[in-house]
C-alpha cells in the first residue's frame, strides 16, 4: 500500500468511529439537501440546465486551446499581465516573483483551492511574507493550521463554540455562541489585513473568454476587498475554468449557486477585467492573471475521463456522497475531497499513487446523479480502477480472479465449492473474526450470509 | 413467453428463495421459464475491481448462452446493470461488441419486467406487514428503476409501504468495497438500517439480494429486530398452506 493508501485506510478508520463526527457532517449536509432542492425546483427545467451547462463546459474544454488564446489576449488588451505555468512549482515561482518585483510584504488572499493545490501559502511564509485568509471558513483553518475540510465549506467540521474557542485562544476575545459576532470578531481583524495588505490573491472561478475577464462568486464580499484594495491583484486559476462567452455566465452562476450551497444566487458575482484603467478612481495598479496546468492537460488528453475538467467546484458531489458523509474531509489527504477529488486526484498526481480513492467507492452513483456539468464521476472511478490493474495488478488478486473466472465457467465445480462452503460454515464459528478467518474484513462488522440448505440450482433440480 | 432467468452466483447460493418465487410467479403468468444452469455469474466482482480481462472470460460465456434468448430476466438490479449497461464498455472495441449490445437490448431487472414488459400490478401476493423499500443503487442510477417495485407493492394486500428518508442511499455494500474499506461500508450501512428503523418497518424489501445481505449482516451482528426480504419472495407470499 502507498503512504497516501494507508493514511487514508487508518483516517477512515478512525473518523468512521466518531460518531460526534459523523452525525455533524450529515446534519450539516441533509439541511444543504433540503435548501437545495428547493433551489433546484425554482428552476424551470433543472435536468435540461445541466445538459446545456454540460455542452457549453465540452465546448470549452474540447477547443480550450482557443479559448484560452482569446481569454489571454483580451485580458492583455486592458493590460493585464498573463502568465503560463506549466506545474505548481512554476507557478509558485511566478506568483512570488511578482511579490518581490513590488517589495511587498503582506498579503491577503480570499478564497483559491488551486493555492491549495500548488500549496501557496506555506511557500509564501517560506520565502518571508506574511499571508492571511479572508473568506471566514478558510480563516478558521488557518488559524488552526489545517487544510479545508471542504472545497466549499472549509470549516463545515467546527461547531460554533469550536470556533469561539479558537478565536479566544488565538485572538483573545471573549467566548460567544453567536454566528454574527464570530462573523464581526474576525472581520474586525480582517479590515485592518485589507487595508495593509500589499498584494491580494484570490482564484476564479469562471474565465470568460470572450471578454477576458474572471468572475469570482463569494457571500462574504471579501473577495471583493481582496481584489480590489491591495496595489496588486494576482488570480490563480485552473486552465480549465474557461467559460467561451460572458452569457453563459446567466446559466452558471445560479447553477453554481444552486448545486454548491443551495442558494438563488451567491451573495455577490463580481468580474474583473484588468487594472484601473486611465480615469478611473479605484481597483489594482496591476492585475495578473496566472494560468495553471499542473498536469490538467494530461487529463485533457484522456478522451473517456475529459470531462472531468467540466467541473465548477460546486461541491455538489460531496455533499451527497455516503462516503464523504462518513468520513469527512480531511480523511482524503488530498486537495479536492470527494467524488470529484477521487477522479481528479489520481490524474494530477499520479494514478499508482492516489488509486485507492477510486477503490473507496461503493460506486452508488449518487455523485453523478447530481453533478450540474453531467461528469461521469462513478464510471471513472471504475475506468481508473481499471487504469490502475492494467498497468499494476496486485499479486495476488489476479489470480484468485483468474481461479474465480474458472469456478464460474464449470457449473459443476461451483456446486462443489457450494456444498464445500456448507460444510465450511459449520466449522467457521470456531475461528470467526479472528486473525485466522478468510473473511475478516466482513465478519468484523457483519454476519456471513449462509449457503441455503438447498442452493437454487438443487431446488431447480428437485422440479423436474 | 419463453423467459430465460439468469440466477446471480449470490442468489444461488445464498437467497435461492428470490430466485424460486420468480420462477413461481412468471409461471402462474403462464410463461415458461428457461434456467441455464450452466451460467453462474455474470463477471461483476471482477469488473469492479478492475480485473476486466478476467471478467470477460465470465461474460464471453454469458453472451453465448444468452445468445438466442427472447428475453432475460435478472433478479438483481446489480447484476440486470452489469450485462445491460456494462457489457457493452466491457466489449467495447472486441469481437463481442455486437452480442452485448443485442444481449442488453432484451435483459430486463425483474421487476421491471412485470411492470413494463408485461404490464402487471396485482400479482394476488398477501403480505400483512409493515415494510419499507430500499433502493438498490445499481437499480435506480443505472437503470432507473423506481417505480416499477412500488407499483407491485402497492397490489400486495395487507401491505403497508413506509418510505424511509434514506430510500435512495447506498447501503455500503459495493460488493469487494465492503471488504477493501469495511469500516466506510460498515457506517454506510449503519445509516441505512438507522433509516429504514425510524419507520417502524418490519421488513425492508428491496430488488437487490445484494444490498440485502449487507444490511441483514449488520442487522443480525448488532442484534435489531429488523428483517430483510426480496421483493419476489413478497410478491410469491400468499396465504397458502406451503407458503
Ligand atoms: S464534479 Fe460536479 S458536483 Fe462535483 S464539484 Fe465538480 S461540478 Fe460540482
Amino acid at each position: 500500500m502507498t503512504p497516501a493508501a494507508s493514511q487514508f485506510k487508518k483516517n477512515a478508520t478512525a473518523l468512521t468511529a466518531d460518531l460526534r463526527h459523523r452525525a455533524l457532517i450529515r446534519t450539516a449536509l441533509k439541511k444543504y439537501e433540503v435548501v437545495r432542492d428547493d433551489k433546484v425546483s425554482r428552476f424551470q427545467n433543472w435536468q435540461s440546465a445541466r445538459q446545456s451547462a454540460a455542452e457549453i463546459k465540452w465546448d470549452a474544454v474540447n477547443h480550450l486551446d482557443t479559448h484560452l488564446v482569446e481569454f489571454a489576449r483580451n485580458l492583455e488588451a486592458r493590460g493585464t499581465q498573463v502568465h503560463w505555468a506549466s506545474n505548481a512549482a512554476q507557478a509558485r515561482e511566478i506568483i512570488i516573483g511578482i511579490i518581490q518585483e513590488r517589495k511587498a510584504h503582506s498579503i491577503i488572499k480570499s478564497k483559491v483551492m488551486t493555492g491549495e493545490e500548488i500549496h501557496l501559502n506555506d511557500a509564501l511564509e517560506k520565502a518571508g511574507f506574511e499571508v492571511v485568509e479572508s473568506d471566514l471558513g478558510e480563516y478558521i483553518v488557518q488559524l488552526r493550521h489545517e487544510a479545508p475540510y471542504h472545497f466549499v465549506f472549509p470549516a463545515m467540521h467546527l461547531t460554533r463554540g469550536e470556533i469561539s474557542d479558537l478565536f479566544s485562544k488565538e485572538l483573545g476575545t471573549a467566548p460567544t455562541d453567536s454566528p454574527e459576532e464570530l462573523t464581526m470578531i474576525a472581520r474586525r481583524v480582517l479590515r485592518d489585513k485589507y487595508i495593509t495588505a500589499d498584494i491580494g490573491i484570490s482564484g476564479a472561478n469562471f474565465g470568460i473568454a470572450e471578454t477576458g475577464m474572471i468572475s469570482i462568486t463569494e457571500n462574504e464580499g471579501n473577495a471583493r476587498l481582496t481584489c480590489a484594495l491591495p496595489k496588486v491583484h494576482i488570480a490563480l486559476m485552473g486552465i480549465e475554468k474557461i467559460l467561451p462567452k460572458l452569457e453563459d455566465l446567466a446559466l452558471f452562476l445560479p447553477m453554481l449557486a444552486t448545486a454548491g450551497a443551495g442558494q438563488v444566487m451567491t451573495g455577490y458575482n463580481t468580474m474583473y477585467g484588468g487594472p484601473r484603467q486611465p480615469g478611473e478612481a479605484d481597483g489594482p495598479e496591476a492585475f495578473h492573471v496566472v494560468l495553471l496546468d499542473n498536469n490538467r492537460t494530461q487529463l485533457l488528453a484522456d478522451a473517456e475521463q475529459r470531462d472531468a475538467l467540466h467541473c465548477i467546484r460546486c461541491g455538489g458531489c460531496l455533499n451527497v456522497c455516503p462516503i464523504y458523509k462518513n468520513i469527512g474531509g480531511h480523511a482524503y489527504g488530498a486537495t479536492y475531497q470527494g467524488p470529484i477529488g477521487a477522479v481528479i486526484t489520481p490524474h494530477l498526481r499520479g494514478l499508482q499513487q492516489w488509486k485507492h480513492l477510486s477503490f473507496a467507492s461503493s460506486l452508488c452513483g449518487a455523485c453523478t446523479q447530481t453533478c450540474p456539468v453531467k461528469i461521469d464521476l462513478h464510471h471513472h472511478l471504475l475506468q481508473s480502477r481499471r487504469n490502475a490493474i492494467a498497468q499494476k495488478p496486485v499479486w495476488w488478486e489476479k489470480p484468485l480472479f483468474q481461479a474465480l473466472a474458472f469456478l464460474f465457467n464449470h457449473a459443476g465445480l461451483f456446486s462443489l465449492g457450494m456444498k464445500l462452503g456448507r460444510i465450511g460454515q459449520v466449522f467457521h464459528p470456531l475461528i470467526k473474526n479472528t486473525g485466522i478467518d478468510p473473511v475478516r474484513a466482513w465478519t468484523r462488522s457483519r454476519e456471513l450470509p449462509k449457503v441455503a440448505p438447498q442452493t437454487f440450482r438443487e431446488w431447480w433440480q428437485t422440479r423436474k | 413467453m419463453k423467459i430465460t432467468l439468469f440466477i446471480p452466483c449470490f442468489i444461488d447460493a445464498c437467497f435461492p428463495k428470490a430466485g424460486a418465487s420468480a420462477v413461481e410467479i412468471l409461471e402462474r403468468l403462464g410463461h415458461t421459464i428457461d434456467y441455464p444452469k450452466e451460467l453462474t455469474c455474470c463477471g461483476q466482482p471482477a469488473f469492479n475491481s478492475g480485473y476486466w480481462e478476467e471478467s470477460r472470460t465470465t461474460a464471453i460465456k454469458v453472451l453465448e448462452r444468452l445468445k438466442d434468448t427472447e428475453v432475460v430476466v435478472i433478479v438483481s438490479g446489480s447484476c440486470g446493470a452489469m450485462i445491460k449497461n456494462f457489457y457493452p464498455e466491457l466489449f467495447a472495441g472486441t469481437e463481442y461488441e455486437e452480442a452485448a449490445r443485442s444481449l442488453s437490448a432484451k435483459v430486463y431487472e425483474f421487476s421491471d419486467f412485470l411492470v413494463t414488459k408485461l404490464g402487471v400490478g396485482d400479482l394476488g401476493a398477501q403480505f400483512p406487514h409493515k415494510v419499507t423499500f430500499h433502493d438498490g443503487c445499481h437499480g435506480l442510477r443505472e437503470l432507473g428503476i423506481k417505480q416499477q417495485p412500488r407499483k407491485l407493492l402497492a397490489h400486495v394486500r395487507g401491505l403497508e409501504l413506509v418510505e424511509m428518508g434514506e430510500a435512495e442511499s447506498c447501503c455500503g455494500f459495493g460488493g469487494t468495497f465492503s471488504a477493501k474499506f469495511p469500516m466506510i461500508s460498515t457506517a454506510m450501512g449503519e445509516n441505512k438500517y438507522g433509516s429504514a428503523l425510524e419507520t417502524g418497518a418490519e421488513y425492508i424489501v428491496s430488488n437487490d439480494s445484494s444490498c440485502l445481505m449487507h444490511i441483514q449482516g449488520l442487522l443480525d451482528r448488532q442484534g435489531k429486530p429488523l428483517r430483510t426480504i426480496h421483493l419476489a419472495e413478497v410478491l410469491n407470499h400468499r396465504q397458502l398452506p406451503h407458503s
